[in-house]
């Protein structure tokens, strides 16, 4: 058993604004190792992107990460100093963002926003630089890359600018990469070829991947393991083959339940009655017992994640069968 | 690009044509010159001999044509007042407005990023709510009070009351360099100290005007995915600021830092006036109440030429500084 590359325990990340404190996360436990890919899968305002950048610190105010451990290799990142965290971002911890429209400095050549990332880090000349950030090009595919250094980010496609940032995350051959959605703005044809590609650069590397998304399609051809949060906590967590054919939490079953496959055509698809709440007036106990058509009184009382089987947990007095 | 600098030198063209002739039938409209020319004394002998000199004797229209034939060969009239050609009159007085504009706006420039920088940055802060409340004043200060106030503060009281204090100019622009056959004050220190107090006076409009600028553009900025995409790199405040920031918010910045100068130049007119600073403002001022035409419309020419030429060059700036502008022909 190898060590985890990065371990989260009790993490709550909180938000304080004028109308309350947002609970974005409330206390979410996981962990990857050196190679795996973990699907943090929920839909918006469950929490997922917010404990990708709880991870790297990027967390502004008036949000802060009040309890808990981020233990990257046994270090814990909430007690880190700015600079040591400065440190240790772009170069162990790199993350990819969203929009691949918004990432890019609009008013910096590409070269000089790959540059600075590697000598933010290492004391190199720039031509050793441009030399890495021409590799980095190449291996997430980038035709004529020498060429394409040159060019500003508008002169690039939405696929290929995500392709730089996965190249910019890559520059400095990071142990851990945490993915917020890099694939939701792309076209699905696009979004496959870079799905393939982060797969086997974490095979080929030994990189940890978390990948943050509201698609479980998307990870259900990437993840190791899938973990799914509604409303800042991880309600079911486990094998990515275990929680896509036998989910225990209503929640899980619901999400699955509601990805549109070849079988049911013609069929209304299922949906999840009502709306994810608001995270300023969650009810109590269970946040997803007004939606779930199993809920009891018990459900008033928050549940534990339980051990459903070895290595597959979930929060819920009534699992599904 | 040489096409997009030659439209942009026809549409002066144009707003010079339209503009000579409302202000030739603006003043003639206003009164005729001749009876402040002339003394009440004269004989109307005398007074038609000079109504015909001037060519006042013939039709507006006749008036206004001869003015276009001859401003097409560059020759813009004489002044009625000093005899003198008005385009000569006028490249006399510039040199002072340009020098004046130019080190006002560089003043206001300086101070107005770097504080609407901070202020952007920490706006929580107790500075920046100081500098905030501080720049409101500055622009909402009428230019003719301020220019009075740092005159009685730094030309009268405080040199009276603190003994040794230095005593700062006033008047005029002091000794002046030729350079290339202009003549500039801030190459002598005589020169920088009669140039300090009008100086100040423009920038504290400008540079308060700068610094909330500088605040808005930077709060706009800041949330932006590249600026955290820019610390996901591990990139330091420093750079983060200095380069991802800063290269951002220069676009509206020069913008509106060129339109000011612009603003300066053409009508420093008040500023000028109480700092007795023998700028174009001051020569336009003293024409109109003369109904001196030549003088008023050369000016105005002029200055339109001048707002032409600086939006221009904001428009080259803005290519420079933001690639995704490109001037071509579709530009307009």
């Amino acid at each position: 058993m190898t060590a985890p590359t990065l371990k989260l325990v009790n993490l709550k990340t909180h938000f304080f604004t004028r109308e309350g404190v947002v609970k974005s996360v409330d206390g979410v436990d996981f962990e990857v190792k050196a190679g795996e890919v973990l699907g943090l899968v929920g839909e918006s305002g469950s929490g997922k992107s917010v404990t990708g950048f709880s991870i790297l610190g990027l967390i502004d105010p008036p949000g802060r990460i009040v309890d808990g451990q981020i233990l990257y290799r046994g270090e814990d990142l909430t007690r880190a100093t700015p600079e040591r965290l400065r440190a240790l971002r772009g170069k162990n911890i790199a993350m990819v963002f969203q929009d691949p429209m918004m990432t890019l400095n609009p008013v910096l050549r590409v070269d000089t926003q790959m540059i600075e990332a590697v000598r933010a880090h290492d004391d190199v000349d720039d031509a050793a630089a441009r030399a890495r950030a021409l590799a980095a090009l190449a291996q997430v595919g980038i035709p004529s890359p020498e060429a394409r250094l040159r060019s500003y980010p508008h002169q690039f496609s939405g696929g290929m600018r995500q392709r730089v940032a996965i190249a910019i995350a890559l520059l400095n051959r990071p142990d851990l990469i945490v993915a917020d959605e890099p694939t939701t703005a792309l076209d699905v044809t696009i979004q496959g070829q870079i799905l393939f590609e982060m797969r086997k650069l974490c095979r080929d590397t030994g990189t940890a991947l978390i990948w943050v998304t509201h698609d479980l399609a998307v990870v259900a051809g990437l993840a190791d393991h899938i973990a799914v949060m509604y409303a800042g906590r991880i309600v079911e967590h486990g094998p990515t083959a275990t929680i896509l054919e036998q989910p225990r939490h209503p929640y899980t079953r619901g999400l699955i339940g509601s990805v549109p496959t070849r079988g049911h055509r013609g069929q209304a698809l299922f949906q999840i009655p009502g709306m994810a709440p608001s995270p300023l007036r969650l009810p109590p106990g269970c946040a997803f017992q007004p939606r779930c058509d199993r809920a009891s009184d018990q459900c008033a009382t928050m549940p534990d994640l339980r051990d459903m089987a070895p290595d597959h947990h979930a929060r819920c007095w009534h699992p599904v069968a | 690009m040489l096409v997009f600098i030659i439209r942009r030198l026809m549409q002066a063209v144009v707003v010079m044509v339209v503009m000579s002739a409302l202000v030739f039938g603006g003043i003639y409209l206003i009164g005729n010159p001749v009876a402040m020319l002339i003394s009440d004394q004269a004989s109307e002998a005398d007074r038609l001999a000079v109504i015909r000199d001037l060519g006042l004797d013939q039709p507006i229209w006749q008036q206004y044509l001869t003015f276009v034939g001859k401003a097409l060969v560059g020759d813009f009239g004489k002044s009625f007042r000093a005899g003198e050609p008005a385009m000569r009159l006028i490249f006399q007085h510039m040199p002072a407005t340009l020098e004046l504009a130019v080190i006002a706006m560089t003043i206001a420039v300086l101070i107005g990023v770097p504080l609407g920088l901070y202020a952007g940055l920490r706006p929580d802060s107790f500075g920046a709510r100081s500098i905030m409340t501080v720049s409101i004043l500055g622009f909402s200060l009428p230019t003719f009070w301020v220019g009075l106030m740092l005159i009685m503060l730094f030309a009268v009281a405080l040199p009276d009351w603190i003994p040794g204090w230095p005593r700062l100019p006033s008047s005029g622009r002091g000794p002046t360099v030729d350079v290339f056959g202009l003549k500039l004050s801030f190459l002598t220190a005589q020169g920088w100290l009669h140039l300090l107090l009008p100086a100040m006076t423009l920038a504290l409009a400008k540079g308060a005007l700068i610094i909330r600028l500088t605040r808005a553009a930077t709060r706009e900025v800041l949330p932006m995915d590249y600026v955290k995409f820019a610390r996901a790199k591990g990139l330091r405040e420093r750079r983060i600021v200095g380069v991802h920031v800063l290269k951002n918010i220069a676009i509206p910045i020069a913008t509106v830092t060129g339109l000011e100068l612009g603003q300066v130049i053409a009508f420093a007119v008040v500023t000028e006036t109480i700092f007795s600073w023998p700028g174009m403002g001051k020569l336009l001022i003293d024409s109109i109440l003369l109904l001196d035409r030549p003088v008023v419309v050369a000016y105005l020419v002029i200055i339109v030429f001048f707002l032409v030429l600086l939006n221009l060059l904001v428009d080259i700036l803005y290519s420079v500084l933001d690639p995704r502008v490109r001037l071509d022909a579709t530009a307009r």
